[in-house]
C-alpha cells in the first residue's frame, strides 16, 4: 500500500512524468514502430534493384522517381488514380450534401435518428461484401441492366464507370456524417435571421449554409480522397483491366518483388495526402474528422 | 430551418432515392444467397437453402472466420489501452508537440491503406526480420485502430472537464485510485464505443492485412477476396457475404444501446 502511496504521490506532484508515462507506450508504437516504417519504406524508395538477382541494393538512385515521372503507363495510372479519387469525392459530396441536410434541419428527431442509423448501416457492412455487391449489380444480366432495359441502356460493365461507382458508394457514409454533422451545428436562427431579411432558400444555401459547413466537406474529402487513392481492391473487383497505383504497388510488392519502385509509387498517394492535408488545415477541417 | 415546401419535398425524394441506392445492393446479396441459378442473374430463376447449408458446411469460412475474430479482439484490446493513455496525455497536459502527436495517431487512417501496408511488411519482414503471420496482422490491425479508441476517449474527456478528477485528488486519493474510482468508470461507455469500432475496423480490413498476412492465415475478407473469382465457390461466398450484412445490424443496435457514445463515435468511424 505505503508503495502505491509513494508512486501516486510521485505521479501527482510530477505532471510531466504523468504525461510522459502515459504517453510512452502509444509513441513507441506509434511514433518508432510505425513512423519507423514509413521512414524505411520512403528510404527504399530511393535504392535500387538488382535487375538480375532482384535483390534490393543500397545504393542511392532517383532511377525508380525517374522511372515513374518517365513512362508513360504509370503517368497515366497516376493521373487516372487522381481522376478518379476527384471524380468520387465530388459524387459524393452532391449526393451527400441534400440527404444531410434533409437528415439535419428538415427531419423530425426521429427521422432524424432513424436516418442516422440507416446512413451508418452500410458503414458497418464489409467492405468487400459492398464491392462484391455491385460486382452482381453491374454484371451482364444483373439489375442494372435489367433495369436499364427499357430506356434502350445496358449496365456499363465492369470498367472505370462501375468503378467510380462502386467507390463512391463504399465511401457515401464518410462524406454524410461530417455534413451532417456540420449542418447540425449550424443554428437554426442564423437560417431564420436570413430568411427574415428576405433571402430565399437557394440564397441562404449558397451564402449561409455552404461556407460554414465547407470544413465538413473538406473533412469528408480527406477520407474520400485518401481511401480511393489507396485502393487496388475494388478495381479489380469491378474496375475491368483498368489499373490504379495501388495495383502497381500491390504487383510490385508481389509479383515482381521490386520493392524500392513500389516504394517510389507508393509516396505518390502520401505527397498528395500530405499538400492536401497541409492544405486544408486552415480550414479548420481536421478538427471536425 | 424556414425551408419552403416545394424544397422539403425535393429534399425529401432525394435522401429516399439515396437510401434505396444504398441498400439496394446489399437486399439483392442476401436474396441472391437463395437464388438457385449460380450466376445469379436477374431476376432469381428459383429459391433454395442450398447454399446455406454448404456455406456452413465450408471448413475455410469457418477458420477464417475465427482468425478474423482473434485478429480483431486482440487488437482492439491493444488500441483501448494505448489510445486511452494517449488521449489521457493530451487531454490533461499541455506540453510541445501535442499536436504531432495527434496528427501521428490520425496518420495510420489518413494516409493511404496500401501505404500503411507496404510499409509494414517492408519494416516486420526486413527491420524486425519476423515471418508474416497472425503476430503481424494483429500488430498492423491494432496501429490504426488507436485512432478510434482515442477519438472516443478524448471526446468524452473535454466534455467532462477535469473538476472531478481535481475533486478526487483533493479528497487525498492519488493518482492511480483517481483514475481507478473516477475517470475509468466515467469513460466506460466512450470505451465501448471505440471498442466497438475498433473491432469492426479491424473484422472489416482488407488492404493492410493483404500485405501483413502470411500465407497461411486467412481473415474472412481475405478469404472471400481470394474466393471470389472463383465461379464454383460464388454461392458459398454469397452466403458469407448475406451473413455479413445481416450481421452488421448488430454493432449498430449496441452502438444505439450507448447512449450518447454514438455521437462522439461518428467521427473515428473509419
Amino acid at each position: 500500500m505505503a508503495a502505491t502511496t509513494g508512486t501516486s504521490g510521485l505521479l501527482h506532484r510530477r505532471p510531466a512524468l504523468r504525461a510522459g508515462l502515459l504517453l510512452a507506450p502509444p509513441m513507441l508504437w506509434l511514433g518508432v514502430a510505425y513512423l519507423g516504417a514509413l521512414a524505411a519504406l520512403f528510404v527504399t524508395a530511393f535504392w535500387a534493384q538488382n535487375s538480375f538477382t532482384g535483390d534490393v541494393e543500397r545504393t542511392w538512385t532517383l532511377a525508380n522517381f525517374h522511372d515513374l515521372v518517365t513512362i508513360g503507363v504509370y503517368r497515366t495510372i497516376a493521373l487516372r488514380t487522381l481522376a478518379i479519387a476527384l471524380l468520387v469525392t465530388v459524387v459524393d459530396a452532391v449526393i451527400a450534401f441534400p440527404v444531410a441536410l434533409y437528415m439535419a434541419k428538415v427531419a423530425s428527431p426521429r427521422v432524424q435518428r432513424l436516418l442516422v442509423v440507416a446512413v451508418l448501416m452500410p458503414l458497418w457492412a464489409s467492405y468487400l461484401v459492398k464491392a462484391y455487391a455491385w460486382r452482381g449489380m453491374l454484371g451482364t444480366g444483373g439489375l442494372v441492366s435489367d433495369l436499364l432495359k427499357p430506356f434502350g441502356l445496358d449496365t456499363p460493365g465492369y470498367g472505370l464507370t462501375a468503378l467510380i461507382v462502386t467507390l463512391a458508394y463504399l465511401w457515401l457514409p464518410y462524406m454524410v456524417l461530417p455534413i451532417y454533422a456540420g449542418l447540425e451545428r449550424l443554428p437554426g436562427s442564423l437560417l431564420e435571421a436570413s430568411a427574415d431579411l428576405g433571402a430565399r432558400n437557394g440564397t441562404t444555401l449558397r451564402r449561409i449554409v455552404l461556407p460554414t459547413v465547407f470544413p465538413a466537406f473538406v473533412a469528408g474529402s480527406i477520407f474520400t480522397f485518401s481511401l480511393t487513392m489507396g485502393d487496388y481492391i475494388a478495381v479489380r473487383i469491378v474496375g475491368g483491366p483498368n489499373q490504379m497505383l495501388g495495383n502497381v504497388v500491390y504487383d510490385n510488392v508481389g509479383a515482381a518483388n521490386n520493392l524500392p519502385f513500389a516504394a517510389a509509387v507508393a509516396t505518390v498517394p502520401v505527397v498528395v495526402m500530405l499538400v492536401y492535408l497541409a492544405a486544408v488545415r486552415r480550414t479548420g477541417a481536421l478538427e471536425s474528422l | 430551418m424556414t425551408v419552403s415546401r416545394g424544397f422539403r419535398i425535393v429534399l425529401r425524394a432525394l435522401t429516399v432515392v439515396a437510401l434505396v441506392v444504398i441498400y439496394a445492393p446489399l437486399a439483392l446479396v442476401v436474396l441472391n444467397s437463395f437464388n438457385t441459378n449460380k450466376s445469379f442473374a436477374w431476376p432469381p430463376t428459383g429459391l433454395t437453402l442450398h447454399w446455406w447449408g454448404a456455406a456452413a458446411r465450408s471448413d475455410g469460412a469457418r477458420a477464417a472466420l475465427l482468425v478474423s475474430v482473434e485478429v480483431a479482439l486482440i487488437a482492439t484490446a491493444v488500441s483501448l489501452v494505448l489510445g486511452t493513455m494517449a488521449a489521457l496525455a493530451l487531454q490533461r497536459h499541455r506540453f510541445f508537440g501535442r499536436n504531432a502527436v495527434s496528427l501521428l495517431i490520425i496518420l495510420p487512417i489518413a494516409l493511404p491503406g496500401i501505404v500503411t501496408g507496404i510499409a509494414l511488411n517492408n519494416a516486420f519482414r526486413t527491420v524486425f526480420g519476423w515471418e508474416l503471420g497472425f503476430a503481424t496482422i494483429v500488430v498492423a490491425h491494432a496501429t490504426f485502430c488507436i485512432v478510434t479508441v482515442f477519438n472516443n476517449v478524448q471526446a468524452r474527456l473535454r466534455r467532462l472537464g477535469g473538476n472531478l478528477e481535481e475533486a478526487s485528488m483533493d479528497l487525498g486519493a492519488g493518482t492511480v485510485t483517481t483514475f481507478r474510482l473516477v475517470t475509468l468508470p466515467l469513460l466506460r461507455s466512450a470505451l465501448l464505443a471505440g471498442g466497438l469500432l475498433a473491432f469492426a475496423l479491424s473484422f472489416d480490413e482488407i488492404i493492410v492485412t493483404t500485405f501483413t498476412a502470411g500465407a497461411r492465415e486467412q481473415t474472412l475478407p481475405l478469404w472471400i477476396f481470394n474466393n471470389l473469382f472463383r465461379p464454383n465457390q460464388a454461392p458459398v461466398v454469397n452466403v458469407v457475404a448475406a451473413v455479413l450484412i445481416v450481421a452488421s445490424i448488430v454493432p449498430i443496435v449496441l452502438a444505439q444501446r450507448l447512449s450518447g457514445a454514438q455521437r462522439e463515435g461518428l467521427a473515428g468511424a473509419r
